[in-house]
């Protein structure tokens, strides 16, 4: 118990770190935000006043605490360019981000997992070699790629997918429907991956002392597999699984600018071009709190899964 | 006869030369029999254990014969093996660190035939569980039943495992260097809990050692080993006092010495 | 193992085309990349123009060649700044050990648990687009993953005799570090490069996809793939040779990788 205490209290310091960085790397850029909402033209006493109002002209440290406070409370700045609270924002398009997330994650896990325990079942079977070969290229590809693939396919030559956004608002069956695309795009190298991952686990599971004990009961192949090595074997892939979760993410930024859905990726990128930092900055900081309780919830599900590390 | 072993051998063809592990071996047991066989490591006498209970790997090429019960066990489907696995046969192994799994609660595993060979329910299960670890000499049943394995001693897990091989009061119990992995003082009552399983349930015990000493301290008869086949048979007071072979004498002899045998016991 | 033989062949042989071809691209290519043709607009593959022309007549081999160069030319660089500074920084954490070793890799930890991309996008985002950027964003985040592996190698390496040996012979630790020990966590490093060149074609590709990447003045795959989608339906040629291009380097990377790490893992 112990040991998960500190853990906490490491990924609280991370997160601190974190959040100071993204404040410290947006407050010590070259370009002063005030020219871009004034203009060129602006007076000494214009950019002075707004300087005030933005509070740019307090100490450092004093703007961090502020906008950490602020930020915690749910406060996360005003964007330069729509003026308007980031957190009005980001809302709506947080909704789209976590569907796709989301999406690819159970397409992901429903994938994987019966491939990767069919491809270990029969070592060297043709399923095995299939899924070998394909999951090779298919991590080779990057997201984007396959988004294009996917839109040229299903849009261009078959003609299932329409390339716009459908909204929750216009029925949720037809939401999911559309993101299935993207959520593709998304999934499937890291699909091959939970694969190759899982069929390893379990070939080294397989070799173990104590499936031979279960066989000598006179459990069944298959029975062995689901009721002794399963559990054995899903401890490493269930971490990969959690930490893959920022990944997903990550590739979500590409492929929502590619499908143009309306979420955090897209939204970060359009930030990016227009300098409007606060924006990015609460995207970041976002991210990076993804990542800091994705790890934290790895570490769980292992101490969770694992008895010997668990009661520590 | 309960157990007829005859010219039973194995060989590996995917190794290069091929190895043959057992080399014609034959012998016999009667019901609530206790026979030792002996030999080094490597001499096949794990291999032949094994290759009775059908546990050897794939690439294991099997020949003879193996009648239990009247029945053929190598000639037999896999779907009517697996109806005498554990459930007439049972094996104890020589790890007890590793042959259990990890993420499974002890009595759960000790549970594990009833799950595979019976519909009992579960808290039918439990009962005869409980009554095996009882009889495996393990102290506190209902804490262990309970417990990880990681959190057992090895004395403790070995038991937990003979627990588990005898919840379905097998006819015949393999036990493959039982007690290698042990020290000294938990061998002995180790040795005396299957003594006591023999005596109480009439189980027949086929001993597996490459200590002669472990042999006589429970078996009435010993066949001993070498490079596959047995060179040596008889009661074991007799190949005791008198060996004919010089193996078995230096078997005999090497036993103050017998950390150098132990290494590479698990194969033999 | 001849599997993993034919991985790392296979990988060898497709990355040196990949690479020559690149190369090639940095100072010649059968066109003028940017010249353009109104008669040749949307031209189909064909013997004088292979992969076909985009929408404004411009040779697509030709400047599959040139992007292919500009990406190899970024990836490379990357992969000798990250490599460098993460050799040694991981090389002395690894020799040296204590808390600032300690305090340097929970550093990277932090920093290698985000996705490289978004930090990238991020640092982009504050130093604006353009090929050095690019290389200096990318080169500075692939320090961690470089250091970790290092160290990691270097643990290892620091307890093996030879060091020993060296230590007591008086050989300055220095050279131990870099003369010693380095000259073995090559095998290592090496499967390292292999993930990071294919991180640094994926990350670059997708940044230059998203208009955050490089300038027009030096087109990447991914900045041209940004292009060639606006007519996926009438030149889908242009799009393919570039995705296929991408697809190429980063497989023949992945392959050799595969190939090395199967070839350690057997332990020859």
């Amino acid at each position: 118990m112990t040991a998960f205490f500190k853990r906490l209290a490491l990924l609280l310091v991370t997160m601190l770190l974190v959040t100071a960085l993204a404040f410290a790397a947006f407050t010590v850029i070259p370009a002063d935000p005030t020219a871009s909402i004034l203009g060129m033209n602006a007076t000494e006493e214009q950019i002075a006043a707004l300087r005030a109002k933005l509070g740019l002209d307090l100490p450092l440290w004093q703007r961090y605490t502020t906008w950490l406070t602020d930020f915690v409370r749910g406060n996360f700045g005003t964007s330069y360019r729509f003026s308007m609270p980031v957190e009005d924002l980001l809302r709506p398009r947080v909704e789209a981000t976590l569907a796709l997330t989301g999406l690819s994650f159970l397409l992901i896990v429903a994938v994987s997992l019966p491939l990767g325990l069919l491809a270990a079942h029969k070592e060297d079977g043709l399923l095995d070699r299939l899924v070998t070969v394909c999951g090779q290229v298919t991590m080779s590809i990057p997201n984007f790629i396959l988004g294009i693939g996917v839109i040229w396919l299903f849009a261009l030559i078959l003609g299932v997918f329409q390339q716009k956004y459908v909204p929750p608002e216009d029925g949720l069956w037809a939401h999911i429907r559309y993101l299935l695309f993207p959520a593709l795009a998304v999934a499937l190298p890291k699909t091959a991956m939970t694969v190759r991952l899982l069929r390893g686990s379990v070939l080294g599971e397989l070799r173990q002392d104590y499936v031979r004990t279960a066989y000598s009961k006179g459990n069944a192949p298959r029975a062995v597999l689901v009721f002794h090595v399963l559990r054995n074997a899903m401890i490493p892939v269930v971490t990969f699984l959690a930490m893959t979760i920022p990944d997903i993410m990550a590739a979500s930024i590409v492929i929502e600018q590619l499908f143009g859905i309306p979420g955090l990726g897209q939204m970060l990128i359009s930030s990016i071009g227009n300098r409007d930092y606060p924006v990015v900055q609460a995207i970041v900081v976002i991210a990076a709190f993804v990542v800091v309780a994705c790890s934290f919830l790895a570490d769980l599900l292992y101490r969770l899964m694992d008895p010997r590390i668990g009661g520590r | 006869m309960m157990l007829e072993v005859e010219n039973l051998s194995v060989v590996f063809r995917d190794r290069r030369p091929p190895l043959t592990a057992v080399d014609g071996v034959s012998f016999q047991m009667g019901e609530g029999e206790l026979l030792g066989l002996a030999g080094e490591s490597g001499s096949g006498k794990s291999r032949t254990a094994h290759a009775i209970l059908g546990l050897l790997p794939a690439a294991a090429e099997v020949s003879g014969g193996v009648r239990f019960q009247g029945r053929d066990l190598l000639t037999m489907s896999s779907v009517e093996r697996r109806q005498v696995q554990g459930k007439d046969i049972s094996i104890v192994f020589q790890e007890p660190m590793t042959s259990l799994n990890p993420t499974m609660r002890v009595g759960r595993q000790v549970e594990d035939a009833l799950r595979v060979h019976t519909k009992m329910a579960a808290p039918e299960r439990k009962t005869r569980a409980l009554e095996a670890m009882e009889l495996a000499g393990l102290p506190d049943p209902e804490r262990v039943y309970r417990a990880w394995p990681h959190e057992l001693s090895g004395g403790m897990r070995q038991r937990a495992m003979i627990a588990s091989a005898l919840v379905l009061r097998p006819r015949l119990l393999i036990a493959d260097e039982p007690t290698t992995a042990l020290d000294v003082t938990v061998q002995a009552k180790i040795l005396d809990t299957l003594r006591e399983i023999n005596r109480k349930e009439g189980t027949a015990i086929l001993l597996i050692s490459h200590d002669l000493l472990v042999i006589r301290n429970l078996c009435t008869r010993v066949a001993v080993m070498k490079d596959g086949r047995i060179v040596e048979s008889g009661p074991v007071d007799q190949v005791f006092q008198s060996p004919r072979e010089d193996y078995t004498k230096l078997l005999i002899a090497s036993r103050p010495t017998r950390k150098k045998l132990q290494g590479g016991g698990s194969h033999g | 193992m001849r599997r993993h033989n034919w991985y790392l062949r296979l990988g060898c042989l497709l990355t040196a085309v990949m690479v020559m071809f690149s190369l090639v691209g940095c100072f010649w290519t059968p066109y003028d990349p940017s010249a353009l043709s109104s008669t040749d607009r949307y031209a189909a593959p064909s013997l004088t123009h292979l992969f076909g022309c985009d929408s404004l007549g411009r040779d697509i081999f030709s400047r599959v060649m040139q992007g292919a160069g500009t990406t190899l030319s970024i990836a490379f660089a990357v992969l000798l700044l990250g490599g460098t500074a993460g050799l040694v920084i991981g090389a002395l954490c690894g020799y040296v050990g204590g808390a600032a070793d300690a305090l340097v890799m929970r550093l990277c930890d932090a920093v290698a648990a985000f996705p490289s991309i978004l930090l990238a996008l991020v640092v982009l985002a504050v130093t604006g687009p353009g090929k050095r950027n690019v290389i200096l964003a990318l080169g500075v985040l692939f320090i961690p993953s470089f250091a970790r592996l290092v160290r990691g190698e270097f643990l290892r390496q620091r307890e093996l005799d030879y060091v020993k040996a060296a230590r007591l012979a008086g050989v300055r630790e220095l050279r131990i570090v870099f003369v010693h020990i380095l000259p073995n966590t090559l095998p290592v490093l090496l499967s390292g490069v292999t993930i990071g060149f294919n991180n640094a074609v994926l990350a670059e590709a997708s940044m230059s996809y998203l208009g955050i990447g490089v300038t027009p003045q030096d087109p990447s795959l991914g900045y041209m793939l940004s292009e060639a989608q606006g007519f996926l339906m009438r030149a889908p040629w242009y799009t393919g040779a570039l995705a296929g291009t991408v697809i190429l380097l980063v497989l023949g990377a992945g392959l050799i990788g595969e190939g090395i790490r199967a070839r350690m893992g057997d332990g020859t």
